[in-house]
C-alpha cells in the first residue's frame, strides 16, 4: 500500500511540471490557436541558463529570477521576430517555424552548453522524512512552487487590467483593437509569460531526470496530453489534466506498461481522449457556423 | 452530374491538366526521354558511395512524396510519417531475416501493412484539423523508437541491436553491381509511384483531395464524402512513405529502432517545405534538398549544424513558402512570357 501511496504522490510531483508546461502550451493556443512545438526546448535552454547562473556561484534563488526574466525576453523576442511576419499565413508554416525554432534551439542548447548530463541542483533539502518517507522534499518543494504559479497565473489573468485585455485580445482581437487594446503587445506578452512558466517547469524537473538537450521532450507530450484531457482551451482544465497525467503515467509505468513505454502511455492518453471526448473534459465543444 | 469536378465518372480520368494542354506530344516524349537518361547517367558518372548517397536521396524524395499526398494536396498536417517509414521498413527485414523472403516479395505485404495501419492512424485524425493533427501524429512518431524495443516485439524486431539484411543480388544477366542494382530498383519503383500518385492527384480524386483542403464546408455540399477521402488520403500517403520505409531498409541493408527517430519525421516535413508544398516535383527537390543540405550545413558550422539548418528551414519558409518547385514554376513562366511577347 505504502508503494502505491508513494507512486501516486511522486505522480502529483510530476503531475505539477506537466500541470506548468500544459499551461504555457494553453496561454499561446488560446492567445493564438498555435501548438508550439518548441515548448520544451525553449525550456531546456532557460533550465541550462539556470544550471549556468548557478554554477558560475549565483545564489539558487537569484538565478532562479533571473532565468525567469530572460526566457520572458526570449518569448516575447521569438514572438516578435519570427511569428509576427507570418501571423495571417496557413497553419503549415506555422508549423514549418515552430520545427525550425525545434531544431534551432534544441541543437544550439547543445552547441553552447554541450550535450553531457548535468546533474542541476534542487533548493529542497530536508534532513528529515517527511510525511513518514512518502515523499521527498524536491517533490514536495516543487507542487508548492506548481501550485503558486498557478495561483500567480490565475489571480493575474482574473484581477489585472493587463490580464485582463490580455484575455480580450485572445477572445476578439478585433474588437479588442477598438476599445484600444495593443493586441500585438498582448501576444508577446502572452509568448513572454508562457515562456516564464517553461522555464519554471524546467528548472523544477531537472534535477529529477538530469539536464541534457533533450530533457523535455517527452514533458511536452505529456504536458499536451494534459492539455487536450482537461480542455485545451480552459486553462484550469489543463492544469488539472496536467496533474491527471503525470499520476497516471506514474501508476501505468510501475504496474502496467513498465518505464520503456512511458511515452506510448502519452500518446494513447491522446487518442483516446480525442476519440472518447475530443473537447476534453472541461473543454467547451466548437460549434462552427457556416 | 455525378462527380464534383463536373465530369461524368468515365471522362475524368483523362488528362485535363491546364498547363499541359499546350504541350505536344513529342515535346513530352522528349521530357521523358531526358528524364530517363537523367536517371540513368549516375550509373556510370558517380561511384559508389555518392552512388549511395543519391540512391538514399530518391528514397527520401518518395517518401516526401507520400507525405505530400495528405499533408501537401489533402491538407492534413502529419508530423509523424517517419511511423510509416520505420513500418515499411522493419516489414521489409523482418520478412527478409526470419522468412528468407525474397525483397521483391516484401514490397506487397509492406504495401498493404503500410496502408492498413495509414487508414487505423487517418480514423482518430479525423477528429483533428491543423496543429492538433500535427501533435498528435508528432506524438507517434517519439513513440516508435520504444515500441520496436519493446521486450513483447524484441524477438521480431532484433531489439536494440536491429536486423541485418542483404541486398537483393542482380539478376545475372546484367552486368551492374549490387549497389548499382539498387539504384535502378529504387529509381524504377520511385519512378512508378511517381507516376500512378501524378495520375491520382490529376484526376478526379486529386481535386476532390485539394477541394476538401481548400474548403470542406463546399467539398461537402458537392457531395464528396470528406471522412472517406481522408482516411484513405492517409492510408494512400502511407502506403507511399511505407514503400520508401522498405527500400531504405535494403539500401542501407540494416534497420534498428534507433534510426526511426522523431527525427526522421521532422526530416521529410521540411523536404516537403523546401522542395514545394502540394507539388509531385517539389518531393523531388525535396529529398535531394533533405540528404545534401545538412551536409552543407555541416560544412558551415561544425559544431551546430541543426541551427544551420533549422535557420535555412525558416528562411525558406519566409522568402520562398513554395518551395523550389514554386520558383522553378515562376522561372518557367517568366521565360514563357518572354518566349512569347
Amino acid at each position: 500500500m505504502d508503494g502505491l501511496a508513494h507512486q501516486i504522490i511522486a505522480g502529483i510531483a510530476t503531475g505539477g511540471i506537466y500541470a506548468s508546461v500544459a499551461l504555457a502550451l494553453v496561454m499561446i493556443y488560446q492567445a493564438t490557436h498555435h501548438i508550439n512545438f518548441a515548448q520544451g526546448e525553449m525550456a531546456t535552454l532557460s533550465t541550462f541558463i539556470a544550471w549556468y547562473l548557478v554554477t558560475e556561484g549565483v545564489p539558487y534563488w537569484l538565478a532562479f529570477f533571473a532565468t525567469i526574466g530572460i526566457s520572458f525576453v526570449i518569448g516575447a523576442l521569438i514572438e516578435r521576430i519570427l511569428l509576427r511576419p507570418v501571423q495571417n499565413a496557413p497553419p503549415l508554416t506555422h508549423v514549418g517555424v515552430f520545427i525550425g525554432l525545434l531544431l534551432i534551439i534544441g541543437n544550439a542548447t547543445g552547441w553552447i552548453f554541450g550535450y553531457t548530463t548535468k546533474v542541476f541542483p534542487t533548493p529542497f533539502v530536508s534532513d528529515r522524512p517527511l510525511m513518514g518517507g512518502l515523499v521527498s522534499a524536491h517533490e514536495l518543494g516543487t507542487t508548492a512552487v506548481t501550485l503558486v504559479v498557478l495561483m500567480l497565473i490565475f489571480v493575474f489573468f482574473r484581477y489585472t487590467k493587463l490580464g485582463l485585455g490580455m484575455r480580450a485580445a485572445a477572445y476578439n482581437p478585433r474588437s479588442a483593437r477598438l476599445v484600444g487594446i495593443n493586441v500585438g503587445m498582448m501576444l508577446a506578452l502572452g509568448w513572454g509569460l508562457a515562456a516564464a512558466v517553461g522555464a519554471i517547469a524546467g528548472m523544477m524537473v531537472a534535477p529529477v531526470v538530469f539536464l541534457d538537450p533533450t530533457m523535455m521532450l517527452g514533458i511536452l507530450l505529456y504536458a499536451f496530453a494534459g492539455a487536450l484531457l482537461g480542455g485545451i482551451d480552459n486553462p484550469g482544465g489543463a492544469v488539472l489534466g496536467g496533474f491527471a497525467v503525470g499520476v497516471l503515467e506514474n501508476l501505468a509505468g510501475a504496474y502496467v506498461v513498465g518505464t520503456e513505454l512511458k511515452l506510448t502511455v502519452a500518446l494513447i492518453i491522446i487518442i483516446s481522449v480525442l476519440l472518447v471526448r475530443p473537447a476534453g473534459l472541461f473543454g467547451r465543444v466548437v460549434l462552427s457556423r457556416v | 452530374m455525378s462527380s464534383a469536378t463536373g465530369l461524368p465518372e468515365g471522362v475524368a480520368a483523362a488528362p485535363v491538366p491546364v498547363a499541359e494542354a499546350g504541350t505536344p506530344a513529342w515535346q513530352r516524349l522528349l521530357l521523358v526521354a531526358g528524364g530517363v537518361i537523367l536517371a540513368l547517367a549516375p550509373l556510370w558518372l558517380l561511384e559508389s558511395f555518392h552512388l549511395f548517397q543519391l540512391t538514399m536521396a530518391v528514397i527520401m524524395a518518395l517518401a516526401v512524396l507520400g507525405l505530400n499526398i495528405v499533408t501537401g494536396y489533402n491538407g492534413q498536417i502529419s508530423l509523424g510519417h517517419g511511423a510509416f517509414f520505420a513500418v515499411g521498413a522493419y516489414c521489409t527485414a523482418i520478412l527478409m531475416s526470419h522468412f528468407d523472403w525474397s525483397f521483391w516479395w516484401t514490397l506487397p505485404v509492406s504495401a498493404a501493412v503500410c496502408a492498413t495501419v495509414g487508414f487505423g492512424i487517418g480514423f482518430p485524425a479525423l477528429r483533428l484539423a491543423g496543429h492538433y493533427l500535427a501533435l498528435t501524429t508528432f506524438a507517434l512518431a517519439v513513440a516508435v523508437p520504444q515500441l520496436l524495443k519493446h521486450k513483447a516485439v524484441e524477438d521480431w524486431t532484433g531489439g536494440v541491436q536491429g536486423l541485418f539484411l542483404v541486398k537483393p543480388d542482380p539478376p545475372a544477366f546484367l552486368p551492374v553491381t549490387p549497389d548499382q542494382w539498387i539504384y535502378l530498383v529504387v529509381v524504377s519503383i520511385a519512378a512508378v509511384l511517381f507516376f500512378l500518385t501524378w495520375n491520382l492527384i490529376r484526376g478526379r480524386i486529386g481535386r476532390a483531395l485539394m477541394a476538401t483542403r481548400d474548403h470542406p464546408t463546399a467539398a461537402e455540399a458537392m457531395g464528396m464524402d470528406i471522412a472517406s477521402l481522408k482516411t484513405k488520403a492517409f492510408a494512400v500517403s502511407a502506403l507511399v512513405t511505407g514503400i520508401a520505409g522498405s527500400l531504405s531498409a535494403v539500401a542501407i541493408e540494416f534497420v534498428a529502432p534507433d534510426s526511426f527517430t522523431i527525427f526522421v519525421s521532422i526530416t521529410l516535413f521540411v523536404g516537403m517545405v523546401a522542395g514545394g508544398v502540394a507539388s509531385i516535383l517539389g518531393s523531388l527537390f525535396g529529398g535531394l534538398f533533405v540528404l545534401f543540405v545538412p551536409n552543407i550545413a555541416e560544412s558551415i558550422s561544425k559544431a551546430a549544424p541543426g541551427v544551420i539548418y533549422g535557420i535555412i528551414l525558416i528562411g525558406l519558409l519566409f522568402v520562398m513558402p513554395d518551395g523550389f518547385a514554386g520558383l522553378l514554376r515562376r522561372l518557367t513562366a517568366r521565360l514563357r512570357r518572354g518566349g512569347t511577347s
